[in-house]
C-alpha cells in the first residue's frame, strides 16, 4: 500500500510541476463553457435547460484530452519496465496511475464544473446534484480513460484513437450522470441514476486495472 | 543461488533473433554479453528479466525466494533512463526507493558522485549524469541479479571507475551480473557469451 501511495504521490507531483495535464484540461473546460453561451445566444431559459448536459460533455472531453498521457511518459522512458519488476502487482500500478489521473485532473474538473455553471445559467438547485454525480462519475471517467491510454500507449499521437475507443464506454456514464443531475426529475430517478452510476464506477474499478495492465504488458513484451 | 537459462529462442516481429541460447551463472560471477547490433543482447536481458516472453526454453533462478519472480529479484538497466525531468535527482531516487522497497538514497547518490546534484531538477542533467542517476538505482535497492544493457554509454572515465567499483561490490557480495557491452569492465568477466554466431 505504501508503495502504491509513493507512485500516486510521484504522479501528482509530476502533474503539478509539469502543469500539462491539469492546466490543459482545466483550460479546455473553461474555454468550452465560456464559448458555449456566446455561441448559443442569450436565451436564458434554453441555457438553463442544456446547462447540465453542456457541463457533462465538457467534463468528458476535458478528461479525454488529458487521457493519453496517463502511461505515455513512463512507457517511453522505461519506468514502466521497472515497475513490472517491482514488488507490487502490475494491476495495482495501473490502478494507481488511474487514481493519480483522477486526483490530478478529473476530480478538480468535477468540483469546478458545477461552480462554473453560472456561465451557462445553471439553476442553483442543480449545483449539488450535479457535483455529486460528477465526482462519482469522474472516477469512472478516469478509470476508463486509463484503459484507452494503455491500449494506445505505444502509438505516437494516440489521442485520436483513445477518443474513439473510449467514447462508447463514456456514453453510459454520460446518460446516467445526466439523469442523476436533473433537479426537477421524479424523486426516485435521481437516486436510481446515482446507483447505476456507482455501479458503473465499481465495474470500471475492477475491469480497468486488469485491462490496462494486460494492454501495457503486451506493449512491453 | 544460481541462474539457469535453457534453450532460449527469441522471436521479434516474426524474425528469429537467436535460437537455443543457454547460460548458467553462479553467485559472484560476471557475464559479458557481446554480439553485433541486432543480435539480441537486449532481448536476452529482457527475456531473463521477464519483460519479454521466450518462444521456447525457460529461465530459472534457483535458491532465491520462491514467491518472487526473477524480475523482482533483478535490476534491469536499459538504454533509456527512467528519470523524470520534473523531479529533482534526490526525488527520482526516493521514488524508486519507496516503490522498490528499502535502500539509502544518500549512499546511492554518493556511489555515483551525485550528492552535489541532489537538489537539481533531473531535467538539467547531462546525458552522462542521467546515466549515473539511472545506475544509482541499482545501488539503492539490493538485488541479487543485475542485468545491464550498455551500462557504460555516456560515462566519463571517473564514472566508469565508479561503476566498476560498484560492480565489484555486487559480485563480492555474492551477486550476479550480466552486462551487454563491448567496453572492458575493469575486470576479466567470468564468462563470455557471444550472440549472433551460427549455432
Amino acid at each position: 500500500m505504501k508503495l502504491i501511495l509513493a507512485l500516486i504521490r510521484r504522479d501528482l507531483t509530476l502533474g503539478m510541476r509539469q502543469g500539462g495535464g491539469v492546466g490543459t484540461a482545466l483550460g479546455f473546460f473553461l474555454t468550452v463553457v465560456v464559448l458555449l453561451p456566446i455561441g448559443i445566444g442569450p436565451d436564458q431559459a434554453l441555457l438553463a435547460r442544456i446547462a447540465p448536459g453542456a457541463l457533462w460533455i465538457s467534463l468528458l472531453l476535458s478528461v479525454l484530452l488529458s487521457a493519453d498521457r496517463i502511461f505515455q511518459q513512463d512507457y517511453e522512458d522505461g519506468s514502466l519496465d521497472i515497475m513490472t519488476m517491482g514488488p507490487v502487482p502490475f494491476e495495482m500500478v495501473a490502478l494507481a496511475k488511474a487514481v493519480a489521473h483522477w486526483l490530478s485532473t478529473s476530480l478538480p474538473l468535477a468540483v469546478a464544473a458545477p461552480l462554473l455553471g453560472f456561465l451557462v445559467n445553471l439553476e442553483p438547485a442543480a449545483i449539488l446534484p450535479l457535483a455529486v454525480a460528477m465526482v462519482l462519475g469522474s472516477i469512472a471517467l478516469s478509470l476508463i480513460a486509463a484503459i484507452g491510454a494503455a491500449v494506445t500507449v505505444g502509438l505516437r499521437r494516440g489521442g485520436l484513437l483513445v477518443s474513439i475507443l473510449v467514447l462508447p464506454l463514456y456514453v453510459p456514464v454520460l446518460i446516467f450522470g445526466l439523469s442523476a443531475s436533473q433537479p426537477g426529475a421524479a424523486p426516485g430517478l435521481t437516486a436510481a441514476s446515482l446507483l447505476i452510476l456507482g455501479a458503473i464506477t465499481l465495474v470500471s474499478l475492477v475491469v480497468s486495472p486488469l485491462a490496462s495492465a494486460a494492454a501495457l504488458r503486451s506493449y512491453l513484451t | 543461488m544460481e541462474l539457469n537459462a535453457k534453450d532460449l529462442t527469441c522471436e521479434r516481429g516474426g524474425r528469429i533473433v537467436f535460437r537455443d541460447v543457454s547460460l548458467a551463472l553462479a553467485p559472484g560471477q560476471l557475464m559479458q554479453l557481446t554480439g553485433p547490433n541486432g543480435s539480441g543482447k537486449s532481448s536476452l536481458l529482457r527475456l531473463i528479466a521477464g519483460l519479454n516472453e521466450a518462444q521456447t526454453g525457460s529461465v530459472q533462478l534457483t535458491g532465491g525466494s520462491e514467491d518472487l519472480t526473477i524480475g523482482q529479484q533483478a535490476h534491469y538497466v536499459a538504454h533509456q533512463e527512467p528519470v523524470k525531468s520534473a523531479l529533482t535527482v534526490e526525488e527520482n531516487l526516493a521514488f524508486w526507493r519507496d516503490f522498490l522497497g528499502g535502500g539509502d538514497v544518500d549512499e546511492a547518490l554518493d556511489a555515483f558522485d551525485l550528492s552535489r546534484l541532489a537538489s537539481y531538477p533531473a531535467g538539467l542533467l547531462s546525458a552522462g549524469q542521467k546515466r549515473r542517476l539511472a545506475l544509482a538505482r541499482i545501488v539503492l535497492v539490493p538485488r541479487v541479479l543485475w542485468l545491464l544493457d550498455e551500462p557504460t554509454v555516456g560515462l566519463d572515465t571517473a564514472s566508469l571507475e565508479r561503476l566498476v567499483r560498484v560492480m565489484a561490490t555486487q559480485l563480492d557480495g555474492g551477486g550476479m551480473i550480466i552486462a551487454a557491452t563491448h567496453v572492458p569492465l575493469g575486470r576479466e568477466p567470468d564468462q563470455r557469451l557471444e550472440l549472433g554466431r551460427a549455432p
